[in-house]
């Protein structure tokens, strides 16, 4: 029997209990553009309308982390309100999603593994860059560390495993790939991804007014830039 | 005002509040104190509003010195203090004045401590707490650990009129067997015998034990045959008892986001101190219960809380 509209979408939400404080809601089993918009639908109509004893509303990939308060609310509660909800989906409407471009100098000492993911693809590094900011893609999720974007689209010529040895120190600001993932380090952190190039843009910033360039949701695109336009951007983004 | 300088820095002491929410989305962790009961308790005794910020202190405590007229209460782990070198006691409350010195030692039970002041400890919020997540160098003193040096300010000081004392029937104990109960699930359909493995078996806290989670050691939590290593990354809670590729579980604390990993039982929020207040070599023991036990004992929570500020108050 057929029971999804599309592979890997669920027709009905599923939950899942984490714990006495989280409700996991899950919308498909796949990495995909469709599933991953009716997750980002669902947290934004969560914000707009948020039932009694919400505290935080976390959407990745394919679900959705409800995170509650015991004492104001529960699953059975939420998952009635959430349904009522899911019913308005489709008269709900999403913002269109912006287009951040993201300045990126490639290869040299900003990006360590570039030589070897253009030959482990037989490609020259030109090429690799070309590939790598042709798309723009669509940010699945943010974690890991403050305003990590988890973007999906890699051209498939790039797909490249994560070390074998995660490097215990990568700079803020690497742009990097692991498998058919890229993603960018805004902060300095532990990481096994192939780093090909840097940004010199402040991709979390505590205290401007908004600390985050984008959310999921967004699209990404980057372009490349010489390492003297990366001097000049660095410069201006400190002060 | 200045509330403190620090001699020394103890093994790991940061400013935390009760968390900074409503950014788990853009990869911000919780963060704030991992034994939010003791820490409230620390903030009642000495007047003030229950989630001010205050010093969480790990295994090791601070030298500091005085800089100001205040009340300050250390509860938590059991921790030797002394005041210009006279033991004083946890749990209650004690008076000080500029220039005297403050010596908390090493834990001799449980594994933090914390520290409250009159007036709380006054750091910039940012991202709505004054919480330290050191991994994003934000928050707390500086978004670090402190260090010798430091000039510690507190908020504005209202003196208390006698001193608070917990009651002793109301300060938890830290034994280093300890049994925590847990909720199955999220992915408890990942595991058959693995979940017998996790209710059955006693475990061994790991000297990889922080913030961010706790590794254990003991038998191998196996999958269901077939079942895959990994999931697609999801959004993770303190508690949740992750099961990686070598089968050892980790019990997720308050710094992580989203994990990539099953997690076939979630620890219940009113056990979690009992979690964060064990070292390495302490063996941790998972009791199934239901969610609606944990959500009765949530309440009871609340209320043991409630009638604790009651009784201080009169005091």
């Amino acid at each position: 029997m057929r029971t999804t509209m599309q592979e890997g979408l669920f027709e009905n939400a599923r939950y899942r209990i984490a714990g006495d404080r989280g409700l996991l809601v899950e919308y498909g089993d796949i990495i995909d553009a469709a599933v991953n918009s009716k997750v980002r639908s669902m947290a934004m109509v969560m914000e707009q309308d948020s039932p009694a004893g919400i505290t935080e509303v976390i959407p990745t990939y394919r679900s959705l982390l409800i995170v509650y308060d015991p004492a104001i609310t529960n699953p059975a509660k939420l998952q009635k309100t959430l349904k009522v909800r899911e019913a308005r989906l489709d008269e709900i409407m999403i913002p269109p999603p912006r287009t951040v471009e993201i300045p990126v100098c490639y290869g040299g000492e900003f990006g360590p593994d570039m030589a070897y993911v253009a030959e482990s693809h037989n490609l020259t590094v030109e090429e690799v860059i070309e590939l790598h900011c042709r798309p723009e893609y669509l940010i699945y999720m943010v974690g890991f560390t403050p305003g990590f974007p988890f973007l999906g689209g890699l051209c498939e010529k790039l797909h490249t495993p994560r070390l074998e040895t995660p490097r215990t120190f990568v700079p803020e600001g690497s742009v990097g790939i692991a498998n058919n993932q890229t993603g960018i380090y805004p902060v300095a952190s532990p990481g096994g991804w192939q780093l090909i190039g840097r940004t010199p843009v402040k991709l979390f910033a505590p205290d401007r007014r908004n600390p985050f360039l984008y959310q999921a949701g967004d699209r990404i695109k980057f372009s490349p830039i010489s390492v003297e336009e990366y001097a000049r951007i660095f410069k201006q983004e400190q002060e | 005002m200045n509330a403190f300088s620090v001699l020394t820095p103890g093994g790991y002491t940061t400013i935390q509040d009760k968390g900074r929410y409503g950014y788990q989305q853009m990869g911000v962790p919780v963060s704030g104190v991992l034994d939010a009961f003791a820490f409230q308790a620390a903030n009642l005794l000495v007047g003030n509003s229950k989630n001010a910020a205050g010093m969480e202190i790990t295994v090791m405590g601070p030298r500091l010195e005085i800089g100001v007229a205040a009340d300050i209460a250390v509860t938590g782990a059991e921790i030797g203090i002394n005041l210009n070198d006279q033991p004083v006691a946890g749990w209650k409350s004690f008076g000080v004045k500029p220039g005297d010195i403050l010596d908390i030692q090493q834990v001799k039970g449980g594994c933090r401590a914390y520290l409250a002041i009159s007036g709380g400890i006054d750091v910039p919020e940012v991202m709505g707490s004054r919480s330290t997540y050191v991994g994003g160098k934000i928050g707390g003193f500086h978004g670090r650990a402190l260090k010798a040096g430091d000039v510690i300010k507190c908020g504005e000081i209202k003196r208390l009129t006698r001193v608070r004392e917990t009651p002793l029937d109301m300060i938890p104990a830290y034994p280093s067997e300890i049994a925590i109960r847990a909720i199955p699930g999220p992915q408890d359909d990942f595991f058959q015998e693995g979940l017998d493995i996790i209710f059955q078996s006693d475990f061994m806290v790991s000297t990889k034990a922080d913030r961010m989670g706790y590794r254990l050691q003991g038998p191998k939590v196996e999958l269901k045959k077939g079942m895959p290593k990994s999931i697609i990354s999801e959004p993770t809670m303190p508690g949740g008892v992750q099961v990686p590729a070598d089968e050892q579980p980790i019990i997720l604390m308050v710094e992580q986001t989203v994990g990539g990993y099953t997690k076939i039982v979630t620890v219940i929020s009113v056990d979690l101190p009992k979690v964060a207040q064990a070292t390495p070599g302490d063996s941790i023991r998972f009791e199934k219960t239901s969610l609606e036990t944990a959500h009765s004992l949530y309440q009871e929570q609340l209320k043991k809380l409630h009638d604790l500020e009651e009784i201080l108050a009169r005091q």
